[in-house]
Parts: structure tokens; C-alpha cells; sequence
């Protein structure tokens, strides 16, 4: 190799020619890629609606919504003031009870651990709420992660109430 | 390496060589020169290849039965197991003989990490090594993941998590690797490809490691160079060939006792109840040989650290050959570095027993000591011990031990009592 010569004719030809071909893998790297990405008919999945009129105070369910387990609990007096006492200081990731519940009495949550995705359990744990069984997470009776390898609270889904009964999710 | 120019006896023979020099490349694979002090420790080699050819044959039968849809999924694997002929023998060596790759590959690991062959010259023989490990992973968790029961959705589901610890990217990388919003019938039909693909990947890396470990040889017991094929090596058929054949024929009464005897003792009876998204089982645990790293990822009480330190142990392995700064190879001349190995030994044992331990309490302590133990181990002792350790005196040659060359006595001990014989 000849030492610092000043680049050529050739060597834009060259640059450029890589250039266009870079682009071109890349936009037929695409397609391939992005088959991998939800396709329609999965996003066509994308609401549920729930009757929720069965549940009395300190109840849940649990639908499925997107593949994934969503908690609907109707929390009790005592849930609710335990979840709007606590400090929002003394949390991981603080979000106050008003923000979480749109409804104070509803509380509406993936149940999707936000630490590795398992299932947590209701009614265990330290703080009264839930437990995820795999890697030893707590969350309080708002779905606040208090204790353990989680890094977020439980998620909160789209949801509103399309009448008293009703939650349409999504 | 000493190929010597070699032309076929057969008219034939030289016509076909000379087109595609496939003769001679068998030529070279027979009277391959081998250190002849080799050990037991290093037929594994040999018993891995039969592995893995065991692993395609019997995966591509099942394939022919196996279903690969979230609502056929786990009955197909129930029909092999009750209906196809002999598919329940099939399966079980496919499933048991992930478990004895396993075994195969952690004694060739540990025993590459005693005798120091991961040093130069053969540093990409290590590397490609590594390489293989990985995919091997990758393979058996897809693997894990085909009969659609408890078990295999859950740890699914688990593992594509830890991609969600990336910031930024980390839930649109998740959404991807599912194609939806959780593991779920896209999931399924991919993992199913790529499992189906790894096995060839690794093949091909196969191929390369042998490439690369013929252009030095093989490393050996006592971690010298040959000086004289003639008088240190031995051409490796029949002698390996033979040695390594005894080997494999041990290993398989091993791997029969598991497949005809105890079946599912490695599994989870987990696995044997339908997927469900809706309940998690009460205590999740990956197959053994991946406690150790999970017991890693346990360790640390933060999501994305966790799932770094876990990624860390393995790709460490790759930094080894410029980590462990002594220039002499086998641990048989390294007296502190030998203390070190069965330490680290222990260490990689302890943690495979507390990741199968729920993560709370003392567990979780040792767990944590463990996991410092273990980067403290790559990252501090072996620079350090190159340094300061004072090794023994080599031999002269692979020879000069046997036939009284040093005076070691404790070296002539460690080296092959065969030899006597030649």
C-alpha cells in the first residue's frame, strides 16, 4: 500500500458504490425483519369488554386481553386507604393510588410481572396486594412495586367504563 | 503441522484427488499427529460430535411427528410419545440427550480450563468454542420451549423478558421476538424454525474448531510443545480413534441409564400440563444446566444489572485467553492455580444448587457470594496469579518425564502410565 495519497476519482466511485449497495441490503433486510413484528390479525385482537356487575368488594378477576392476564379488582374501604396512605416517597416508583385508579374501587392492571413476565399472585405478599412467585417480587394493594428484583410498578392498561358494568379494555 | 505430501495408491484415487483432494484431507484426519500423553479428559471432544449427531437424527424424526401450533402443539408430543412407533424412545434420547451434550461440553470446558488450552496458540479454537456453547443454549431453550407445556411457556416467557431490561428498545425488541404481546402461537412457530436451524450453525462451527485446532494440535496433559513427532505423538487412527470409542461407550451407558431408566428425572413434571397464560407455576426453575447462570441473574436485586451479569459470565469466557496472564498451560505445573480451578469448581457447583433454590434468605447470600466469587475469579485471581504464581519446572518434552529426563517424579506421575507400554 502506497503511504497518504489524496482520494481519487476512484476511490468516491468505490465509496459510493458501497454506500448504495448498504442501503439497498438494508431495505431488503426490512421485510425480513419486520414479518417478525405483531401481525394484523393480532393487533386486530387489540380490545375486550368485561361485565364486571358479579364482583363484590374484595373480589378479582382475571381476563385475558392480548395474550396477556389483565387483574380487575374491586378493592375493599380498607385496600383503598392502605393504598392512599403510604408515603409516595417510600416508593421504588412512585405513583400516587389517585393515578393508578381511575375509579378508586377499581383497580385495573396487567397482571404482568414488570420484572421477567410471570403471573404474580393476589392476596400474598408483604404489603397485602401481590407476589410474583418466580423472582420474589411485592406489590402493594395499588399494584406498586414495594419489595424485590421489579423494576415498575404493575402496568396499567388503556381501559375505561362503557357503563357502570362494563370495562372495555384496550 | 508435518502433512506429508500424500498421493493415493489407486489410479482413481489420484484422479479424483487431484480434483477434489478429499483423500488427502482423510489422510490427514488418520495419521493426524497426537501428543500421546492425552488423557481420558480429552475424548469428550470425540463423545460431543456424537452428540450432536445424535441430537440432528433424532430431532429430525420428531420433527417428521411433532406439530408446531399453540393449540396442537402439546398433543402432538403426547402422540409421539404414546402413539408413533418407538417415538417415545425418540423423544426421550432427543430430551435426555440435551442433558449429555451438556455434561459432554462442561467437562470439555473445565478440563480446557485445567490444562490451559484456551492459551495461545489456540485462542480461536477457544473462542469458536464458546461460540458453539452459546448456540447451544439458545438451542436447547427453544427446544425446551416446543412441547407447549407449563414449563416451556413460562420459561418462554421469562427468558424473552430479559430482553425488555434494555432501555429504550427493550419492550419493542420483547414485541418482536413474540410477533404479540406475550408468548403466543407466532412465538411457538419461530422458536420452532430457529431450533430446527441452530443444530446446522453449530455444525458449521464444529467443522471450524477442528480446523483450527489441527493447524497447532492438540494441547496435552503437561501443556508443552512437541518437540519430536516422531517421539511425542502418536497418528490418531487407531490410537485415538479406539481410546476415544472406549470413551463413548462409557458415556453411553451413562446416557442409557437416563434414557431407559429415569427419563424425566431431569425435567419438571410441570411440563407435563398444558400451557396456560393465566397461571404462573409456583416455582420456576430452567433445566440444570443453565442454574448457574440463572442463579446469576437472581442474584442481583436489579433488573438490568441482573440480566448483565448473567450475559457477563458467559461472554467473560470468551476474554480468558488474555485474562489468565501465566504462560505455562497446564494446571499440573501451577500449584496456586490449581487451588484456584477446584475453587472456582465448587464455586460454579454452588451456584448451580442455590439457582434451583428459591431465591430468598440464605440463598440468596450464597448466591451473591458465589457470583462475586465468580467474576473476582476471572477479573482479579488469574491476572494476579500470572504474575505472582511460582510454577513448577516444566519437562523437557512430552517424552523426557516417561523416560527419565527430569527429575520431577510428581511430573512422571501425571502423565500417562500407558506409556509404558509403547
Amino acid at each position: 500500500m502506497s503511504d497518504k495519497k489524496k482520494p481519487n476519482r476512484r476511490d468516491f466511485i468505490f465509496t459510493a458504490t458501497a454506500a448504495v449497495g448498504a442501503v439497498g441490503a438494508g431495505a431488503a433486510a426490512w421485510p425480513l425483519i419486520d414479518q417478525m413484528n405483531p401481525d394484523a390479525s393480532v393487533k386486530a385482537l387489540a380490545s375486550t369488554e368485561v361485565d364486571v356487575s358479579s364482583l363484590q368488594p374484595g373480589q378479582s378477576i382475571t381476563v385475558l386481553w392480548r395474550g396477556k392476564p389483565v387483574f380487575i379488582k374491586r378493592r375493599t374501604e380498607n385496600e383503598i386507604s392502605e393504598a392512599r396512605n403510604v408515603k409516595i416517597s417510600d416508593l421504588k416508583h412512585p405513583e400516587k393510588d389517585e393515578d393508578r385508579a381511575q375509579n378508586p374501587e377499581w383497580l385495573v392492571m396487567l397482571g404482568v410481572c414488570t420484572h421477567l413476565g410471570c403471573v404474580p399472585l393476589a392476596d400474598k405478599g408483604e404489603y397485602g396486594g401481590w407476589f410474583c412467585p418466580c423472582h420474589g417480587s411485592h406489590y402493594d394493594t395499588a399494584g406498586r412495586i414495594r419489595k424485590g428484583p421489579a423494576p415498575t410498578n404493575l402496568e396499567i392498561p388503556k381501559y375505561e367504563f362503557v357503563n357502570s358494568n362494563t370495562i372495555k379494555i384496550g | 503441522m508435518s502433512d506429508h505430501n500424500y498421493t493415493p495408491s489407486s489410479k482413481f484415487g489420484k484422479w479424483f484427488n487431484d480434483r477434489l483432494p478429499l483423500l488427502t484431507l482423510a489422510n490427514h484426519l488418520t495419521d493426524y499427529p497426537t501428543p500421546k500423553n492425552l488423557n481420558y479428559w480429552w475424548t469428550f471432544g470425540g463423545i460431543l460430535t456424537f452428540c450432536l449427531i445424535t441430537q440432528i437424527i433424532t430431532g429430525l424424526v420428531l420433527a417428521m411427528h411433532y406439530i408446531a401450533h399453540a393449540d396442537l402443539a402439546f398433543s402432538s408430543v403426547e402422540h409421539i410419545m404414546r402413539d408413533v412407533n418407538y417415538g417415545w424412545l425418540i423423544r426421550y434420547i432427543h430430551a435426555n440427550g440435551a442433558s449429555m451434550f451438556f455434561l459432554a461440553v462442561y467437562i470439555h470446558i473445565f478440563r480446557s480450563l485445567f490444562y490451559g488450552s484456551y492459551k495461545a496458540p489456540r485462542e480461536i479454537i477457544w473462542i469458536l468454542g464458546i461460540m458453539i456453547y452459546l448456540l447451544m443454549m439458545a438451542a436447547a431453550f427453544m427446544g425446551y420451549v416446543l412441547p407447549w407445556g407449563q414449563m416451556s411457556f413460562w420459561g418462554a416467557t421469562v427468558i424473552t423478558n430479559l430482553f425488555s431490561a434494555i432501555p429504550l428498545v427493550g419492550e419493542s425488541i420483547t414485541t418482536w421476538l413474540w410477533g404479540g404481546y406475550s408468548v403466543d402461537n407466532p412465538t411457538l412457530t419461530r422458536f420452532f424454525t430457529l431450533h430446527y436451524l441452530i443444530p446446522f450453525l453449530i455444525l458449521g462451527l464444529v467443522v471450524l474448531h477442528i480446523w483450527a485446532l489441527h493447524v497447532p494440535g492438540n494441547n496435552n496433559p503437561i501443556g508443552i510443545d512437541i518437540q519430536k513427532p516422531s517421539k511425542d505423538t502418536v497418528p490418531f487412527h487407531p490410537y485415538i480413534v479406539i481410546k476415544d470409542l472406549f470413551a463413548l461407550l462409557l458415556f453411553m451407558i451413562v446416557f442409557a441409564f437416563f434414557v431407559f431408566y429415569s427419563p424425566n428425572i431431569l425435567g419438571h413434571a410441570d411440563n407435563y400440563i398444558e400451557a396456560n397464560p393465566l397461571v404462573t407455576p409456583a416455582h420456576i426453575v430452567p433445566e440444570w444446566y443453565l442454574l448457574p447462570f440463572y442463579a446469576i441473574l437472581r442474584s442481583i436485586p436489579d433488573k438490568l444489572l441482573g440480566v448483565v451479569a448473567m450475559l457477563s459470565a458467559i461472554f467473560i469466557l470468551a476474554a480468558l485467553p488474555w485474562l489468565d496472564t501465566s504462560k505455562v498451560r497446564s494446571a499440573v505445573f501451577r500449584p496456586l492455580y490449581k487451588q484456584f480451578y477446584w475453587i472456582l469448581v465448587i464455586d460454579v457447583l454452588i451456584l448451580g444448587y442455590v439457582g434451583a433454590m428459591p431465591a430468598e434468605g440464605l440463598y440468596l447470600l450464597i448466591a451473591r457470594v458465589a457470583t462475586a466469587y465468580y467474576f473476582l475469579h476471572f477479573l482479579l485471581i488469574l491476572p494476579i496469579l500470572g504474575k505472582i504464581e511460582k510454577t513448577t519446572p516444566l519437562p523437557l518434552s512430552i517424552t523426557s518425564p516417561v523416560l527419565g529426563g527430569s527429575a520431577d517424579l510428581a511430573m512422571a506421575k501425571n502423565t500417562d502410565v500407558r506409556k509404558e507400554k509403547l
